[in-house]
């Protein structure tokens, strides 16, 4: 049955693999396009018909744009907040995952079911009160204050409850309290090393949604020195809106990091999200 | 000697509990700060006249509710999310389907398939909505180039309001389509090869097997993938703002949407009460939707038993 197909399946299979082919170029040439033109010159920039790649590639554009505003500062700004929004979720996801699988005490279920439930409730509906909590704390116009939303995640400790509790058996804990161990002991020298993956997954999660942060920065950071990639961005945009060149070379710059982790990681975050989007 | 073994296991006990309070004390603070609070706050505020330059925030009951409703903008903005939700969504779902049908199939080929279909999806917003502007780009953007090419005549399409609506669909389909693919495609390879065989000795042919045994085994995941992709894009933003922004851009009204117009009101106009009104909006419809949809799949599963 498959060792003979018919010329009709065979003429199907092919219409596939061209509608995938394209559908394919059709997904990567908005990037392509990206990179391209921010190594164009002026001239070439803006011409009819329009040409993929560059005649006579320059780095003008980059060097352009560190000119005309700090974005080594918005990289570094990005980076920094990125970094610790990451290990904050590890860590809040860690702690609160693993007491929440192994422990029995009071309010347990209650608690969950709180942090999981609000889950649900876009960001963008309470962001309004969150803001007034800021003005009321002085944290405005603060690295502190940019970072607080993006420093839990509800799915991190939904996604390590599941880990500890189905991964770790309870007998390995009651081991090291029979040695004696403390309860943190447990947790940091048990339960941790062997929730490597589940964190690795959330961690890559956290480190993809603090960079691509936009508008909580936007309302927060009203000074430029506090500016991420994305508010620089959007800044340099709003100056420089025909300059193309530029435009794109502050894209790629946006994006670089985030194809590297991708390109790095890529069999990973494909299964986290199979997996994780498999337990939502 | 029993009563000393009962006393230490007491003592442990208490120590273990205090240790489980102990360790979840911050994750619960920072919880309950950053979105436990906020979160009852929005309705609370949603029932003042609260400006954050007047110092006097009388309570007014509904009023803001009843503004809201008479609200052009905010009807707008509804209209406008409504049917950029429901576009993406679907067109994102229907595409993804057989994307993954065909990519399930574990190959090398597939593998690099997914991974060029998922890059969109990890691209930060903000860079990816400046790409799409230069490629909707009247004068010089390459989809008129690719029009040009076809014969068609160029289509404006940030600045004409009948269709920056649907540039913005469009890019929206592109940046979640890898997403729900991995989804369903992960949900097939989860379906038992014996099902599928059973259908095949049946006689079932490939679209008979994929109506009968495919799709209803998929249903939870597909379930699962409108609901987050009916959230997300509820929730859209960063993309409206952008190409809202500087020259050749799209013209506000066309492409208001919710999240948009609440940002308008908080931060432009400093409503902060009546943009609480209308996040409060937000929320219940998000809510609502999110029920309707498991309503749905749950009627639909008992039907077909």
């Amino acid at each position: 049955m498959v060792s003979n197909p018919s010329p009709l399946a065979r003429a199907l299979t092919a219409l596939i693999h061209l509608v995938l082919f394209l559908g394919a170029a059709v997904m990567v040439l908005p990037i392509l396009w990206m990179a391209a033109t921010s190594f164009k010159p002026p001239g070439e920039v803006s011409v009819w018909p329009p040409r993929l790649l560059p005649e006579a590639p320059t780095l003008d554009n980059y060097r352009g744009i560190f000119e005309d505003a700090p974005f080594g500062l918005f990289f570094a700004n990005s980076l920094g907040l990125s970094i610790v929004a990451t290990i904050s979720v590890c860590v809040t996801s860690l702690v609160a995952g693993a007491v929440f699988a192994k422990y029995e005490f009071p309010g347990r279920t209650l608690l969950f079911m709180a942090i999981l439930a609000t889950a649900i409730v876009p960001f963008e509906s309470y962001m309004i009160p969150l803001y007034l909590q800021l003005i009321t704390l002085g944290w405005i116009n603060t690295y502190q204050g940019i970072l607080l939303p993006t420093l839990f995640m509800s799915f991190g400790v939904f996604l390590l409850r599941q880990h500890v509790s189905s991964a770790i058996p309870t007998e390995l804990l009651e081991a090291g309290r029979v040695d004696g161990a403390s309860e943190w002991w447990i947790l940091a020298r048990v339960i941790a090393p062997l929730s490597a993956p589940a964190l690795s997954a959330i961690g890559i999660f956290a480190f993809i949604q603090a960079w691509a942060a936009f508008i909580w920065p936007l309302m927060v950071a009203n000074e430029q020195s506090l500016f991420n990639m994305e508010l620089g961005l959007t800044a340099f945009q709003f100056r420089f809106s025909t300059d193309y060149g530029k435009l794109m070379a502050g894209s790629v710059l946006s994006v670089l990091p985030m194809l590297v982790v991708f390109v790095l990681l890529r069999r990973r975050i494909i299964e986290s999200v199979a997996l994780t989007g498999m337990k939502g | 000697m029993i009563a000393r073994a009962w006393a230490r296991h007491r003592r442990d006990d208490w120590r273990t509990l205090l240790f489980c309070y102990a360790a979840l004390a911050p994750v619960l603070l920072l919880f309950g700060y950053v979105r436990g609070w906020p979160i009852i706050e929005s309705f609370v505020l949603s029932f003042y006249k609260w400006e954050l330059i007047n110092p006097v925030r009388p309570f007014i009951g509904w009023l803001n509710y009843e503004m809201l409703l008479e609200d052009e903008n905010f009807h707008l903005a509804l209209k406008n999310t409504a049917i950029y939700a429901a576009s993406t969504v679907v067109m994102s779902t229907l595409l993804a389907l057989p994307l993954a049908v065909f990519l399930a199939r574990k190959s090398r080929l597939s593998a690099i398939y997914q991974t060029i279909y998922f890059l969109p999806v990890i691209t930060p917003m903000v860079p990816v909505s400046i790409a799409w502007k230069w490629i909707y780009d009247y004068n010089y953007g390459i989809l008129n180039y690719g029009l040009s090419l076809l014969g068609l005549k160029s289509v404006a399409w940030l600045t004409d309001p009948d269709i920056a609506l649907w540039a913005l669909v469009i890019m929206g389909v592109w940046k979640v389509l890898g997403y729900n693919m991995i989804l369903l495609l992960v949900g097939i390879r989860n379906i038992p090869a014996t099902y599928v065989e059973a259908a095949a000795i049946d006689g079932a042919g490939g679209w008979q097997q994929f109506r009968s045994v495919t799709l209803p085994l998929l249903r939870p995941i597909l379930l699962y993938v409108v609901v987050t992709s009916t959230i997300n894009a509820f929730n859209v933003f960063t993309q409206v703002y952008v190409m809202t922004l500087g020259s050749q851009a799209a013209p506000g009204q066309a492409v208001r949407v919710l999240v948009f117009d609440i940002y308008q009101n908080a931060f432009q106009y400093f409503r902060m009460g009546y943009a609480s009104a209308e996040a409060v909006m937000l929320t219940l419809m998000v809510l609502g939707l999110t029920l309707i949809q498991f309503r749905l799949a749950r009627t639909k599963a008992g039907m077909d038993g």
